[in-house]
């Protein structure tokens, strides 16, 4: 899949053209691909090596109304020393919390190399004017973040108004500007098809996206292997026409090793080797970790450990 | 070296019990051959010995027809059909509880994939019996009259590419019809009709109504044309295809299906899926190492998006794995014999020496074995060889067309009429091509998909009859 090479889209209805000028998404055969590549069979060095790769991939999470201080602070104490018996356990990627305890994260975090990532613009529902989103993301940024998942207007994307959609990703682009890495969150849940997912993809790249994510991991169905495959593919295509290379974050509802190294070949075999590192691919998730510590353990020791020999976060 | 690297992840083969040599299956028996002739087969990854298989003679051949002849008149003809649907219950089951022995022996034997053998061949034989045995006690509703006959004994003769499943194609309908069979598996790949014949005896068939006679080309002659032989079933070439039916004409009682080649055309048009579309090509023609009869072996591409979708095609092949069949991981396996190897790449020079651009994708080959890379020839014109004939290998001939008749055209200019490809998102597009192509099966936005409930068959030279479905029994009922 390639597109024509496309100046900046100024105009609603040259953007819709595009979008709808895409090659279309055979669901059956795309669900198809996805089963087959979850069919392939990682072992030893190869599972030791994906292990420790989805571990330093991961966005640590944590976003509930109940979130306290003391719950930030376990959060990234995990994120620095996953496996407090195991020092050689690879730290997350990042710690991914609300803007309003993104500067204790910050804190916590300093100097050690782990990103802190927060969600802004009314997340989960993205309902609300756009100076509140761009107050909302400022605010993240101001307390410390250094990544800024957004939600996009899923309303208006599927009303058709995709100008509007790209407006505001761009405003928000903007108001990350140099300080933080912008990650826009589809929630491919609501947008229900693959051809949505595709012109949604393209369209958060084209607004400047440095990341698309699937899902808030408030709606369900959140990540699938199909439509992170859709948009690994969208990631590829969009390099090979518009020389940026863009990131995939899966989020929610990956929560165990095996899928997690499910995720890694459809990036190895999809968008390539090149998207094999926490800077291109992420994984949106909170119990994940602890399954993967927990098959790392027993690939290293040939024993499984109950839960209950790793924290909680 | 690549960042992620798949470990090596081999299948166990030591589920797979192979004895150092096998007898003939005659009448519920292993038996040595009359002559004591007998031959070897060999893994085509490796080129090792995996058994001795004993060669029916033409006096072998006798004792198995009349053991099939035995059987038919005094059990298998007059035994009630529900009965008989047990029988084939009961045979499905047992090789869904064995799958894994079956898929291993398959991958060793043929060369396929395990992957392919696991998830595509044993499922399918097992759903093959499950259907057919559901026919058994339901004949008089298929559309042939309300008591409708079988026809006696059948003679049949398989390919090697797609060993347990053409079996099950060949038995199933058969016994489920009320047939008892002969059955001569391929010389280069007879191990899985030989568990089958174990299988048999598991499920307490009663003798003479399977018999399996191992063997080559002497075997199949001697087979076809014993007069003993109501119905003659034949899968395999064109050239062969041709011969039984000038054996068969002999004998105006005789009913004769044949399932043969192909060159089938899958075509794109501008506004498929194109990621999917190059799944299909793949599917199409790499999956079995391209060793299908209804392989989609010529790609017909609208001009429109041509470049795209050869990019997306050979980026895609560099991720194919070629190597050990019995890896979980490999896509491409062992070309199945030697002699079929020196056909692929004969003709693969041909098609350079006639001017077409031949690609492959950077890919290591085994040493020992019989292998042969992921081939894409360019610049392809309907003269070509490399169009025309049946490579019955990993190569895919790729041509361009501007309309819709004339994507017709191409494609239907083939002496083959087995499989067609459509690749749209046009709906009505669909519909208006698949009535005008000439082939007995078009897939649309997929390929390569079977189903014991679809009917299979060719039209031109890939044969005539239809195996599968409610269409499939009327070759083995007396209508």
């Amino acid at each position: 899949m390639s597109a024509p090479v496309v100046a900046p889209l100024s105009t609603g209805s040259s953007l819709r053209e595009f979008l709808h000028g895409l090659p279309g998404v055979d669901q059956v055969g795309a669900e198809a691909r996805a089963a087959m590549l979850a069919s392939r069979s990682i072992k030893t060095t190869a599972k030791q090596w994906a292990l420790d790769m989805a571990i330093s991939m991961i966005d640590l999470t944590t976003l509930e109304g109940q979130d306290t201080p003391g719950k930030i602070r376990a959060l990234c104490a995990k994120a620095r020393r996953p496996d407090p018996a195991d020092p050689t356990a690879p730290q997350v990627a990042a710690v991914c919390v609300y803007p309003d305890l993104a500067h204790l994260a910050a804190a916590e975090v300093k100097g050690t190399g782990i990103h802190v990532a927060s969600v802004a613009t009314a997340f989960p529902s993205g309902r609300t004017s756009l100076p509140v989103k761009l107050a909302d993301a400022e605010f993240a940024i101001e307390a410390g973040a250094d990544e800024v998942d957004m939600v996009i207007d899923r309303g208006a994307f599927l009303a058709g108004n995709y100008q509007l959609v790209y407006d505001e990703i761009a405003a928000v682009r903007d108001v990350c500007g140099e300080k933080a890495h912008l990650k826009v969150i589809l929630e491919t849940g609501e947008l229900v098809t693959l051809d949505n997912v595709r012109r949604a993809s393209w369209l958060a790249m084209l607004a400047g996206a440095d990341f698309i994510k699937t899902s808030t991991g408030k709606v369900s169905p959140a990540a699938t292997l199909p439509v992170t495959l859709v948009m690994l593919e969208a990631v590829r295509d969009f390099r090979v026409t518009h020389g940026r290379q863009v990131g995939v974050k899966p989020a929610g509802g990956i929560r165990t090793a095996k899928d997690a190294v499910r995720y890694l070949v459809l990036v190895n075999e999809t968008a390539g080797e090149d998207w094999l590192d926490p800077d291109w691919f992420r994984f949106g998730a909170s119990s994940l970790l602890n399954d993967l510590l927990m098959q790392r353990t027993k690939l290293a020791t040939g024993r499984y450990s109950g839960p209950d020999y790793f924290t909680l976060d | 070296m690549a960042k992620f690297e798949y470990a090596p992840a081999p299948e166990s083969r030591a589920i797979a019990h192979i004895s150092e040599s096998y007898g003939l299956f005659i009448n519920g028996e292993f038996t040595p051959s009359k002559d004591g002739g007998a031959f070897k087969t060999i893994s085509p990854a490796t080129e090792e010995v995996l058994a001795e298989v004993a060669e029916a003679s033409p006096a072998d051949v006798d004792r198995a027809v009349a053991a099939a002849r035995q059987a038919y008149d005094n059990i298998w003809s007059r035994m009630a059909a529900q009965e008989r649907g047990k029988y084939l219950f009961r045979i499905a089951r047992i090789i869904q509880e064995r799958s894994r022995e079956l898929a291993v022996l398959e991958s060793l034997d043929n060369g396929k994939p395990i992957r392919e053998s696991r998830d595509v061949d044993i499922p399918l034989v097992a759903a093959h019996f499950f259907y057919h045995a559901g026919w058994a006690d339901k004949l008089e509703y298929a559309g042939y009259g309300p008591a409708p006959r079988p026809l006696g004994v059948a003679g049949q003769v398989i390919p090697w590419n797609f060993p347990m499943l053409m079996l099950a194609w060949k038995i199933a309908p058969a016994l489920a019809c009320g047939n008892t069979v002969v059955l001569k598996p391929a010389e280069t790949t007879p191990l899985t009709a030989l568990t089958f014949a174990e299988i048999c005896q598991q499920a307490d068939l009663p003798p003479g109504v399977v018999n399996i006679v191992t063997g080559a080309g002497e075997t199949g002659r001697a087979l076809v044309s014993h007069p003993g032989i109501n119905k003659v079933a034949f899968t395999g070439s064109t050239e062969v295809g041709k011969e039984i039916a000038r054996a068969c004409a002999t004998d105006p009682r005789k009913k004769l299906t044949l399932e043969l080649g192909g060159k089938a055309a899958n075509i794109v048009f501008e506004d498929a899926p194109v990621d999917q579309a190059v799944e299909g090509i793949v599917n199409g023609i790499f999956f079995n190492q391209g060793h299908v009869c209804c392989a989609g072996s010529r790609l017909l591409v609208q001009e429109s998006v041509y470049d795209q979708v050869l990019a997306s095609l050979q980026r895609r092949l560099t991720t194919l794995r070629l190597g050990d069949p019995l890896d979980k991981n490999t896509d491409v396996g062992a070309i199945n014999s030697a002699a079929q190897l020196a056909k692929i790449r004969e003709l693969s020079e041909i098609g350079e020496a006639e001017g077409a651009q031949r690609w492959s994708p950077p890919c290591e080959l085994p040493v020992k074995g019989f292998w042969f890379p992921p081939t894409v020839f360019t610049g392809v014109s309907q003269a070509h060889r490399i169009a025309r004939e049946e490579i019955f290998g990993p190569v895919l001939s790729v041509l361009t067309f501007r309309t819709p008749a004339e994507a017709v055209e191409k494609a239907n200019n083939t002496p083959y009429g087995l499989s067609a490809g459509v690749w749209t998102d046009k709906g009505s597009r669909i519909l208006w091509m698949a009535s005008r192509l000439r082939a007995g099966v078009v897939w649309a936005n997929t390929f390569n998909k079977f189903d014991p409930t679809s009917p299979f068959g060719g039209y031109k030279e890939s044969g005539y009859g239809r195996e599968g479905g409610r269409h499939g029994l009327e070759a083995y009922l007396d209508v």
